[in-house]
């Protein structure tokens, strides 16, 4: 009878831990796509990507409107909203993977591990798998997240006329940085 | 004893598997924390702040500087001699800023009559849609004309006020879709000088204007305004443009076919003076299609900051 107890309590607490959720609303999301030969910088910076992270199983998911990425120069960003990345047809950018080394992360102990994420990025109306390496950073209750990837534009059907092609780089090297808290 | 024991073990089981069962199954944890409501304002009605010759709802952006380089040429009709009419321009080069994403000012100078003019703009309403909903942008322009060509009668009592013309402008205008954008624009302009005395100072006009994109790059644009009969007394024609946006880059290229000569406000609508095509005295059929382009390069002088 109480080995039974204790093997409930046991399962209680194992999936309550199947409950330990982090997130954010607040993510940053950078790119940079200027090319060697270009004048003028081809960047812009999301800060309010949305993430979410499962520490129980791995799953791992962004979401990021392409209207709230910011630019230095607002043409740009009208050009980049309506001729490269649409975002009337397709308003979201979204990630939705997994963390594969989960076993060498420990939530419960404070710090950084490297993860290893890899699942399907869609942009621009086109999904992609990717797998890539990160840093993330446990400390208390809140978790961390920092990674960087290189993107390539003409995976994802984002077509560079040949008029802009010394200044818009065929890869956008993308900065992910997020400050999650638990849910 | 069986029985007690029986339960617990079932429950055991169910715990154990039910969790395992659930995230076996691709979670949609983004859905989880639920749709943030968030405001979508319309971009990019039109492709610039102009149609052909007046406004369009869309503004220039923050602390982005716009220069312009107009020309209107001659009729088309006058043949090859003249080059299909550019031998001939009217010019207006002018420079528009972005105060604010919603205010914008500018200023401009035509050589016909000498024209110096000077706007301010304001978005009253952004369209938008999901948390807040306004289903068109409205605008607000006033425009001031000044016109600095000699007096061509020195014997009257000339004054400075004879010089100005006034324009009061509202535009409503909405994206319908990714291609196709309308707008409506009541419009007065005041003169206070005329040229007879029974033309009136103030003269209405309805614009109505439209975009159909063709393609990413490249928009098509029609621009009309309507002078009701019975407040100018010499003969006028209403203002009709058509044209194409070319963007490229930093440029827009605004290249049209109108039948007015002027760029101004109170050029345009109250003296146009050939309709696009019309009979003259002898009962013979003209055209009085004019070639004309506006050059748009922006420059960015106050950058946002980014955090």
């Amino acid at each position: 009878m109480i080995l039974c107890a204790a093997f409930l309590v046991f399962t209680m607490a194992a999936s309550a831990q199947s409950s330990q959720k982090f997130f954010t609303r607040d993510g940053k999301v950078k790119f940079d796509a200027t090319a060697a030969s270009s004048p003028e910088r081809i960047d812009a910076l999301s800060n309010s990507a949305t993430c979410v992270l499962d520490a129980a199983n791995g799953n791992f998911q962004w979401a990021v409107l392409i209207k709230g990425f910011q630019f230095e120069k607002s043409l740009m960003q009208e050009h980049f909203n309506e001729n490269y990345l649409e975002s009337g047809k397709y308003p979201k950018a979204t990630f939705v993977g997994k963390i594969t080394n989960l076993a060498e992360l420990n939530f419960s102990k404070d710090g950084t591990y490297n993860a290893i994420v890899s699942g399907q990025m869609t942009i621009h109306g086109v999904t992609k798998d990717i797998t890539t390496n990160g840093a993330i950073t446990v400390s208390g209750n809140n978790v961390k997240v920092n990674a960087g990837f290189d993107l390539k534009l003409a995976d994802y059907s984002i077509s560079i006329p040949a008029l802009v092609s010394d200044k818009v780089a065929k890869e956008a090297k993308v900065l992910v940085d997020a400050a999650l808290v638990p849910k | 004893m069986k029985k007690i024991y029986f339960l617990p073990l079932v429950f055991t089981a169910l715990g154990l598997f039910l969790p395992r069962f659930l995230s076996a199954q691709e979670e949609d944890l983004l859905s989880l924390l639920g749709d943030e409501k968030t405001t979508d304002y319309t971009t990019a009605t039109f492709k610039t702040n102009r149609v052909v010759n007046g406004h369009s709802i869309e503004n220039t952006g923050k602390g982005v500087l716009d220069t312009k380089f107009s020309h209107r040429f001659s009729p088309v009709r006058q043949g090859l001699y003249d080059m299909f009419g550019l031998d001939g321009a009217t010019i207006r080069i002018g420079a528009d800023y972005g105060v604010t994403d919603r205010l914008m000012i500018g200023f401009g100078r035509s050589n016909t009559e000498k024209i110096i003019d000077g706007f301010a703009k304001y978005k009253i309403l952004r369209q938008c849609s999901g948390a807040k909903n306004i289903p068109f942008t409205l605008s607000y322009l006033i425009d001031a004309q000044i016109k600095t060509v000699k007096f061509a009668d020195q014997e009257r009592d000339n004054r400075f006020t004879d010089r100005i013309f006034y324009t009061h402008q509202v535009l409503i205008g909405r994206k319908f879709n990714s291609r196709f954008s309308l707008q409506i624009m009541p419009t007065v302009v005041h003169r206070n000088l005329t040229a007879s005395p029974k033309d009136k100072n103030d003269v209405f006009s309805i614009g109505a204007a439209g975009r159909i994109k063709l393609t990413k790059r490249v928009a098509l644009n029609a621009e009309y305004y309507y002078v009701p009969e019975g407040q100018i007394e010499s003969p006028y024609a209403n203002s009709l443009s058509i044209g194409f946006d070319i963007e490229t880059g930093g440029h827009v290229f605004q290249l049209h076919f109108t039948n007015s000569a002027n760029m101004t406000y109170k050029g345009f609508i109250t003296e146009t003076q050939e309709d696009w095509f019309f009979k003259d005295g002898d009962g013979k059929m003209l055209s009085g299609i004019r070639f004309g382009f506006n050059i748009s390069r922006v420059f960015t002088l106050v950058k946002p900051k980014l955090q």
